[in-house]
């Protein structure tokens, strides 16, 4: 314990130095606009704050859907103690998702505009209400913790009573946000690096998503054990190592086929930029995918960690390459984000990881927390299919 | 029928005075600093190019099928029966999905403002309304930029191109690029060679995103009926084994 307590301190300071200049960024972005705060530019309009705030912001949420796909609805119920740890990481996700947005669109007073003026031709309408649907959604699966806390049952009932309907409509919800992403660059064929633009990267990016979610999963785990000492919940996470290994292996098996079917091998033989990053991007995939398949890769903790963190910088490469990267030759404009864009995504990134740790050290979501307690726990749990069904 | 523009850079001498009355149109401040910027941007709407010896004119294009449109959330951009493609501010939330969509990269945006609008020439909608022609075909002393109806602008290009076939590459630029555009170019030169964009698809782009938006139904319905008996499946053995264990 004591060893952690200098430690601590670093990334406290770390922390502090990074959120002052985060506000001094968000102080440009109010008063000196977007120009002021950012690099964007007439042919290059969306960048650091869409690419990462948002499209991966979204993305990394992505535990939430998959984990309540797997416990609740295929029942898989080994899975449970991480469930609420997902849930809470998609809900902040979700959340910090609009405060990205907030920074990134011109007129964020305007945020409510697509629930009323429709244009169901847009895939911007669709994304706009996913966000806004399933954080709606993702609030109120996270509400029963804070009930929970606070003891009161009748509206953790009122909850209980909706929540299999509740839970269908997440998953959906975050099938169709997961994808759109990925849809909303389906108008740019003539910009979009060929590498990149397929008319299946809805499938892509929803897939991706998946694989993500389950990385996004263990790599928390593996903190909060770090951080609350408490112990990890290995033979879960290695099992679900296999099958983060499986889902990624589809994945680039789709992604194959769709470069093949595309033709766009040869692309791969160009010494260009995006071709080393289009490397980068499978290389982060596929090495884990590989190791993963390994018994002795999924039984270390430190090696698991090591692989969900290969997979989320893979997803996050793959983002920024569809986000950024892959557009600036088709769109004939270099693009490197201004020091205050990187203040700012850090900053988001720093408050989400604050956040979290205060969620989970003062309510009940890691449940070897309650190790003590743990058997009356899962009494307490059992009768809830029962009740619903 | 629906307005056009054609603009036929051969006979343009880049006087700019289509720029200067596309601000007057627009009141946006016009001067010789803003008279040399090569580019179109948020204050100004139009501009005159120079390839070499040639000039080309850069504007919204104000497509039949505008990516514009389909793409914006909250439909503040609209294309009207009458040709132009026309932006409502006070919708506008500033996702600049129009920017990033649009083939042509014509919309700019007031970067700077604390409260920012987008900006793109509207082909004079007001004015053309009012049966006026386009603040640009009224300047243009030589009949470079004419304005009126689309098909018989096309019928006119075809006629010079068929006049003079040694003047002219012989085709129009924005008969079928992105599905046609209200904005008709003619050159003596291939269209790259003046800066036209040659890589923009003939299929209207908002295709390419309504092909997978209308699946969005069949998705929900689908999904809803398969997570529904999914669940109904699994939780009933977990109940049924609940039960047997018990007795």
């Amino acid at each position: 314990m004591k060893r952690k307590l200098p430690k601590i301190t670093v990334w406290r300071a770390i922390f502090a130095a990074i959120l002052v200049s985060g506000l001094y960024a968000t102080y440009l972005r109010v008063f000196h606009g977007l120009g002021g705060a950012t690099n964007l530019s007439d042919k290059f309009p969306w960048g650091l704050w869409i690419a990462f705030d948002v499209m991966c912001g979204v993305g990394l949420a992505a535990g939430g859907f998959t984990l309540v796909a797997m416990v609740h609805i295929f029942n898989i119920e080994k899975y449970h103690p991480v469930l609420r740890p997902a849930i809470l990481t998609a809900f902040l996700g979700y959340v910090l998702v609009v405060v990205g947005l907030l920074y990134d669109l011109g007129r964020p007073d305007r945020l409510w505009h697509p629930l009323v003026m429709w244009n169901p031709h847009s895939v911007m309408f669709e994304v706009a209400w996913c966000v806004t649907l399933y954080t709606t959604v993702l609030f109120l699966e996270f509400l029963p913790v804070v009930l929970e806390k606070f003891g009161l049952h009748k509206p953790l009932n009122w909850i209980h009573k909706i929540s299999v309907p509740l839970m269908i409509l997440g998953v959906l919800l975050s099938t169709l946000h997961q994808s759109s992403l990925g849809s909303l660059f389906l108008i740019v064929p003539e910009k979009l690096y060929p590498l990149w633009y397929s008319p299946i990267l809805p499938v892509l990016f929803f897939l991706s998503s998946i694989a993500v979610g389950l990385a996004m999963t263990i790599f928390e785990s593996w903190h909060s054990s770090r951080a609350f000492g408490r112990a990890l919940e290995l033979p879960l996470l290695m099992s679900m190592g296999r099958v983060l290994a499986v889902v990624l292996s589809v994945y680039l098996w789709v992604r194959f086929l769709d470069l093949s079917h595309r033709h766009a091998f040869p692309l791969l033989a160009r010494n260009r930029i995006e071709t080393w990053l289009f490397g980068l991007e499978i290389a982060l995939m596929v090495i884990p995918m590989v190791l993963l398949y390994q018994h002795r890769f999924r039984s270390t903790p430190g090696r698991l960690y090591a692989c969900a963190v290969m997979v989320v910088f893979g997803f996050i490469t793959n983002r920024l390459n569809v986000g950024t990267t892959g557009l600036e030759a088709g769109s004939g404009t270099h693009y490197i984000p201004r020091w205050s864009e990187v203040a700012v995504t850090l900053s988001i990134v720093g408050v989400g990881f604050a956040i979290f740790r205060l969620v989970a050290q003062y309510f009940p979501i890691f449940e070897a927390h309650t190790n003590q307690s743990a058997p009356a726990v899962v009494e307490e749990r059992q009768p809830e299919p029962i009740q619903v069904a | 029928m629906s307005k056009a523009i054609l603009y036929d850079s051969t006979l343009c001498i880049g006087c700019k005075a289509c720029e200067g009355a596309c601000a007057e149109r627009w009141g946006l401040p016009y001067n010789d600093q803003i008279a040399a910027e090569q580019t179109i941007s948020a204050h100004k709407l139009t501009a005159v190019e120079t390839h070499g010896d040639k000039f080309c004119r850069r504007l919204c294009m104000n497509c039949l099928q505008p990516t514009c449109v389909s793409v914006c959330p909250v439909g503040a951009l609209q294309k009207t029966a009458l040709g132009p493609v026309t932006y409502d501010a006070d919708k506008c939330m500033g996702c600049r999905y129009c920017m990033q969509a649009c083939p042509f990269q014509v919309p700019t945006y007031e970067w700077s403002k604390r409260l920012p609008k987008m900006r793109k020439c509207n082909m004079c909608y007001e004015r053309q309304s009012a049966g006026k022609q386009t603040a640009c075909a009224e300047v243009c002393p030589v009949g470079a930029t004419v304005n009126g109806d689309r098909d018989e602008l096309i019928r006119e290009a075809k006629r010079r191109i068929g006049e003079k076939p040694d003047q002219y590459y012989g085709k129009i630029y924005g008969i079928n690029e992105a599905g046609g555009t209200s904005v008709l170019f003619l050159s003596a030169v291939p269209f790259a060679q003046i800066g036209l964009k040659t890589n923009v698809p003939d299929e209207p782009l908002p295709e390419t995103t309504w092909r997978v938006l209308e699946l969005v139904p069949d998705v929900v319905s689908t999904g809803t009926v398969l997570l529904g008996g999914i669940y109904w499946i699994t939780n009933r053995r977990a109940e049924v084994a609940k039960k047997e264990g018990r007795r």
